[in-house]
């Protein structure tokens, strides 16, 4: 008697083809091994009586499942002469795959598609003619629910069945699938005979500090709080610091460069000293800093707690049509924007990528870091600082969230979100070293290529025409600065702050340089003078707008490449723009508005 | 049937299927989802967030939309 088995993954609607063809004759089976009962019918096709099986549902032949057994069984026991393989044409391009598994291992068989009716409202249309050559198979499009293409599938199964003379050989096809699951095999017995896995992970260490850490409700407090404790110790401890580093550089040029070029011309001096020394030395003052914030930026990187924000935060993400990833992102984005963007390349999304490329720019980076350093120590008092610093950082996030917000339907997410949850790693001290010296390197070496040209030409605008007193209206810079000030003065930024502003879109570690340029004083000096030409509702206003706009070229430039758009870029760097202006003009109108 | 979606914290299952595209089956399998394979439940995150799941030694968070593509059978 010839045998013809009916396979397919689940709810592909094969037992319903399965008592279509049967009719009411099926019963149920006994077969050898097999302790699951399986549907057996006899039928006649073409003069033959034919005994059809139906087999469970499966996804893979490989698979554990008792289903998946129970057919790698069958089939490795009982001979056929025939598989008619049922897969869901909607789902084709995924359920091809057990197709093409059986196929490898030598089965005759006809395929059958169904639900055809619904994969043609679903606008797929499938060209059987041609699948049917690639495969060397007969392809039949049919729909098992209202019996279409049913003769179509049977006519094909009996032209095998007549020509077939051979059932297929179990053993052959045992050794086949033995031979497949080797790696699969080989793998696991390896594992099972030289490791040793405990059923569950005895690392009592990370389930315990997640218990703490992943709490249902202290998880995000405690990551907040530990993210403020943080920055506040960079801050406690970096500033004096800075202050010292500043202070020694000062000594240094009055004690050992000031003499020196006393007799060399003045415009020589000015430049050499006034431009580029108090420039570059008020960037290299912020060294230690920006040190002390990589180092302690790798060491909670490295310690796997950024994974566990990203699950903390995803549900409030997807509300934003981003995920726990992109909230990672936004993090890194803290360090500097430019290696944050480059990470989105883990998204396969285009969307959920633009979306979390369009807010990263927003962090406030280590470069901003040290203009809101400068500004704060120059204009609020110690007890002040902390708090506007922290007020910094929240608008950072708030402008990110508004961000997403407003975009998220320009760009709808569809991405899964899987991620792994590394145990915690303790870095060791060489790994923190490492890190930290390869981000220094990175930042200094950056930092370089932009201060001096941009110190120097900062130099030059504020000092020529040299007719012009040094910084006035009548210098170019002072006429950049009036140009712009329709603009900026309904935002209380004044034109020596322009100037810093301008070319901050080079790069913000010119914004310090740029203001000890342009008021030709440094350190202590440069503060007391700023302190005098403008209040701290401005200077607030000064760093909210330049928290918000464009970080940097570097920044603008990773955008464009990684999002191979130029429209993409501009649209970037407009809202930021925007953005910035519309939130520094609301602060200071309505500060001064209220009397301040 | 059951999905990995369904099971509460402190759950013990055996995944049975995986119904998922190709990009999304095999980042899965990568992570360790395969048929057949016990995992546990750690913890889900607050307001729907996503779930924790440990297969083995690797622990796994991903949201309750992927969750629904992994058949299970509870033990």
């Amino acid at each position: 008697m010839k045998r013809i088995a009916l396979l397919g993954m689940p709810n592909t609607g094969k037992s319903t083809l399965f008592n279509r063809i049967s009719g009411a004759s099926a019963r149920v089976g006994n077969w050898p091994g097999i302790t699951v009962d399986l549907l057996s019918a006899k039928i006649l096709l073409g003069g033959h009586i034919v005994e059809l099986i139906d087999l469970p549902g499966i996804y893979d032949l490989h698979g554990f499942s008792e289903d998946e057994q129970v057919v790698r069984h069958f089939l490795t026991h009982n001979p056929v002469d025939l598989l008619v393989v049922l897969l869901n044409s909607t789902q084709i391009d995924r359920q091809l795959s057990l197709l093409l598994q059986l196929k490898k291992l030598g089965f005759p068989i006809v395929l059958a598609l169904n639900m055809a009716d619904e994969a043609k409202r679903a606008g797929i249309t499938i060209n059987t003619e041609s699948l049917s050559t690639a495969l060397a198979l007969p392809v039949i499009q049919i729909s098992a629910k209202y019996g279409d293409g049913l003769p179509k599938v049977l006519q094909a199964a009996t032209e095998i069945i007549n020509q077939q003379q051979a059932k297929t050989n179990p053993q052959s096809i045992a050794l086949l699938l033995q031979e497949e699951n080797e790696i699969e095999h080989e793998m696991q017995a390896l594992v099972q005979r030289h490791v040793q896995i405990p059923a569950t992970l005895n690392d009592d260490t990370t389930d315990k500090i997640d218990k703490l850490l992943l709490h249902k409700w202290l998880g995000l407090p405690l990551f907040f709080g530990a993210m403020f404790i943080l920055f506040q110790l960079i801050f406690t401890v970096g500033a004096p610091i800075q202050e010292g580093l500043a202070w020694i550089l000062d000594l240094f040029r009055a004690q050992l460069l000031d003499p020196l070029f006393a007799g060399t011309p003045h415009w020589l001096s000015g430049l050499m000293l006034d431009g580029i020394y108090n420039g570059v030395a008020t960037v290299a003052a912020f060294v230690p800093i920006i040190i002390l914030f990589f180092l302690v930026m790798s060491m909670v990187e490295d310690s796997g707690y950024l994974s566990r924000a990203a699950f903390l935060m995803d549900a409030i993400m997807a509300k934003m049509g981003l995920d726990g990833r992109s909230f990672v992102m936004m993090l890194m984005g803290f360090g500097c924007n430019v290696p944050a963007i480059m990470g989105t390349r883990i998204m396969r999304s285009r969307a959920i990528r633009l979306l979390t490329m369009l807010v990263i720019p927003l962090s406030l980076c280590s470069a901003r870091l040290q203009v809101f350093i400068f500004i704060i120590a120059a204009l609020f008092a110690p007890k002040h600082a902390a708090l506007a610093l922290f007020a910094l950082y929240v608008m950072s996030f708030f402008t990110m969230f508004l961000t997403a917000v407003l975009f998220q339907n320009q760009y709808k997410n569809t991405e899964p979100f899987i991620l792994e949850l590394p145990p915690y790693r303790f870095p060791t001290f060489r790994q923190i070293v490492l890190r930290g010296s390869h981000e220094v390197k990175h930042f200094l070496n950056r930092a370089s290529k932009f201060i001096i040209l941009g110190v120097m030409l900062v130099w030059f605008l504020s000092n020529f025409p040299s007719t012009a007193a040094p910084a006035s209206l009548d210098t170019y810079a002072g006429k950049i600065g009036l140009f712009f000030a329709p603009l900026l003065d309904p935002i209380g930024i004044n034109h020596e702050l322009a100037i810093a502003l301008i070319f901050g879109f080079v790069a913000k570690e010119i914004v310090v340089g740029a203001l000890a340029v342009i008021y030709g004083l440094q350190g202590d000096a440069l503060m007391a003078q700023m302190a005098s030409q403008i209040d701290w509702v401005q200077a607030m206003s000064f760093m909210l707008f330049t928290l918000i706009y464009t970080p940097c070229l570097s920044t603008i430039a990773t955008i464009r490449n990684e999002s191979k758009s130029t429209a993409f870029m501009w649209l970037s760097i407009a809202w930021s723009l925007a953005l910035a202006w519309i939130v520094s003009f609301v602060f200071y109108q309505s500060a001064r508005y209220l009397g301040f | 049937m059951q999905f990995l979606s369904q099971l509460k914290a402190g759950q013990r299952a055996i995944i049975s299927a995986i119904e998922a595209d190709e990009f999304l089956f095999h980042r899965l399998s990568a992570l360790g989802f395969r048929v057949g394979r016990p995992l546990s439940i750690m913890r889900q995150a607050n307001f729907g967030g996503p779930i924790q799941v440990r297969l083995g030694t690797t622990d796994v968070i991903l949201r309750a939309s992927e969750a629904q593509r992994i058949h299970i059978n509870a033990i």
